[in-house]
């Protein structure tokens, strides 16, 4: 075997670059989180404050407002991907001509940049030009303005999240169900069960890791949409949808109000990770000790 | 009855296709129409096709600097994962190193944080403390470059790992048996065999390069604007200009697709991030 100092070498420009690019920033950020500085303030110094930002954080309405949007976008937009994503997985396992050409449609949003995806549906939905609010007009007499309208802005956010995601769900579930046994399902049908109960109690419990695989990485990018809510609303009417990664672009960074935009970034790295955290121990740790 | 059920299917996923390719047909509907035509009633089937909008975008010299600068930043940044993705997976799978396991996972959680919480510590590392006498990387494309390693260097490595893994060991210690030199293992025996896996790394990091805004948005000013920034630039000063707005989206769009029509097959693993094989 070769030296481990060549091993190293290898390794060394990766490590470098994540150290500087990715270590540092964090730490950067946490030591900053501590301090009062503002460049622009009259007192320009780096002073350190202790937990007064995180203190200040709890009180800020601002934040709270962006906090308990982001929860509720995040919960409506992956809860209804699940679904369709599952109701389309199954509508794939069935031979059908042109099978291939619609997984190939359907997969295309995936490609597209978040940016992209909001000026689309800005363009579908913003009144007098958008396809949407005219015909939901004419047929229903219904008058949507996600300018004006907080309802109507968070819901097409989540409708947006929900075109463009949803595949990566239908994929990652076809993979699953490809890869299914078929005996549990006949053994089942021979006893008798209905479609329900063979949902619940054979499909659902065998695809469950994949499933919980699949929320995971839906969790984390959706706390994180930025690029196309900004293109979409810029985070408006008020508040509605100006989820946590739109209020950090919008109104912390701009502020240069450093020390505090710190506080709120680390925050909102924190609530990640605890999301991430409180999923694992909830949902795929007790099967890991079952199994 | 079979064949009854082959129909619904086929119809299902008729109206499915057509929830998916209208907003985006809707994008070119948009794109092709003259400025007075948008406020009348909405038409989805174009009678004309007007082009000025497209011809408008390209003789732009901003924006075809900006057009540049995200082909340079995204193809400069996806060969550079890539490379330095396929030593680092070289490295991790063949020696013997101290908690490389930890460093493997270490090198994902890079990828897991939200951008967003980085903007504000990247750009004051940007502008205050990664400088060089004058020269800072702010607002400058190796800079930009380097910047995008922190989301694509943990994918490449992610990705090329199984790669690299599955070329057998024995063909690179017969080599060494031999008298061969690790530069030439490396370039001439486990390269050519990790070639198909190079290219689908070296593919989705440029369409994830090339997608990018938040970042681009906030640590360039004009030097390395990218064509993502170009499009909210556009649309927050001039507003009302939606037929220019679709044409530069529409120049987004198309490299990724075209680029993404290459690779359609793998896209699965690589997208789901290798959570879920496919």
């Amino acid at each position: 075997m070769q030296s481990n100092r060549l091993g190293w070498i290898l390794l060394a420009p990766t490590l470098v670059i994540l150290f500087f690019f990715g270590v540092v920033p964090f730490f950067y950020v946490l030591w900053l989180s501590f301090h009062q500085w503002n460049p622009f303030a009259l007192d320009p110094a780096v002073v350190y404050n202790g937990a007064d930002n995180f203190r200040a954080l709890v009180f800020d309405n601002g934040f709270l407002a962006s906090l308990g949007v982001t929860i509720a976008f995040v919960f409506f937009a992956v809860l209804t991907e699940l679904i369709v994503g599952y109701l389309l997985a199954q509508a794939f396992m069935k031979e059908f001509p042109g099978k291939a050409v619609f997984r190939t449609i359907h997969t295309l949003p995936l490609i597209m940049a978040p940016i992209i995806v909001g000026s689309i549906w800005k363009l579908m939905t913003t009144p007098s030009i958008g396809i949407i609010p005219s015909l939901l007009a004419s047929w229903f007499g219904f008058d949507l303005n996600i300018g004006t309208s907080a309802v109507a802005a968070f819901t097409v956010t989540v409708i947006m999240d929900v075109w463009h995601w949803t595949p990566l769900v239908t994929l990652t579930l076809i993979a699953a169900l490809v890869s299914l046994p078929a005996d549990p399902f006949e053994q089942a049908q021979i006893d008798g069960a209905n479609k329900r109960q063979i949902f619940w109690h054979i499909t659902l419990p065998m695809i469950a890791p994949a499933l919980l695989a699949t929320v995971f990485i839906r969790l984390m990018d959706a706390l994180r949409t930025v690029d196309e809510v900004l293109m979409l609303t810029g985070g408006g009417p008020g508040s509605a949808t100006r989820y946590l990664g739109v209020h950090i672009f919008k109104e912390v960074f701009p502020k240069t109000n450093y020390g505090y935009g710190s506080a709120v970034s680390i925050i909102v790295l924190y609530l990640t990770i605890v999301a991430c955290w409180l999923l694992y121990v909830a949902l795929i740790a007790p099967r890991n000790k079952k199994a | 009855m079979k064949r009854q059920r082959t129909w619904l299917y086929l119809l299902f996923w008729v109206v499915v296709s057509f929830l998916t390719l209208f907003p985006i047909y809707w994008l070119f509907v948009i794109s092709v129409k003259p400025a007075v035509e948008l406020f009348s009633t909405p038409e989805v089937i174009l009678s004309s096709v007007y082009w000025k909008n497209y011809v408008d975008v390209i003789n732009d010299e901003t924006l075809r600097g900006y057009m540049m600068n995200s082909l340079v930043i995204s193809t400069g940044n996806a060969v550079l994962v890539t490379v330095l993705g396929f030593l680092a997976c070289y490295a991790l799978s063949r020696f013997d190193l101290g908690g490389k396991e930890s460093i493997f996972f270490w090198t994902i959680t890079n990828r897991m944080a939200p951008p967003a919480v980085f903007l504000l510590p990247l750009f004051l590392l940007l502008t205050q403390v990664y400088k060089f006498g004058d020269f800072t990387l702010l607002d400058t494309k190796i800079g930009m470059i380097l910047v995008y390693c922190t989301f694509n260097l943990p994918f490449a490595i992610w990705t090329l790992r199984p790669t690299i893994d599955g070329i057998p060991k024995e063909l690179d210690e017969a080599a060494f048996v031999d008298g061969a030199s690790a530069w030439t293992v490396i370039t001439e025996i486990v390269l050519p065999l990790a070639r198909p896996g190079l290219a689908v790394t070296l593919i989705l990091t440029w369409v994830f390069a090339w997608n990018e805004y938040l970042l681009a948005a906030t640590l360039t000013n004009f030097n390395a604007r990218t064509l993502t920034t170009g499009l909210s630039e556009y649309v927050t000063t001039t507003g009302t200009e939606w037929g220019v707005m679709a044409a530069i989206s529409m120049f987004t769009l198309v490299p990724a697709l075209i680029v993404f029509s290459l690779v359609q097959r793998h896209i699965v693993a690589g997208l789901t991030f290798g959570a879920v094989k496919g």
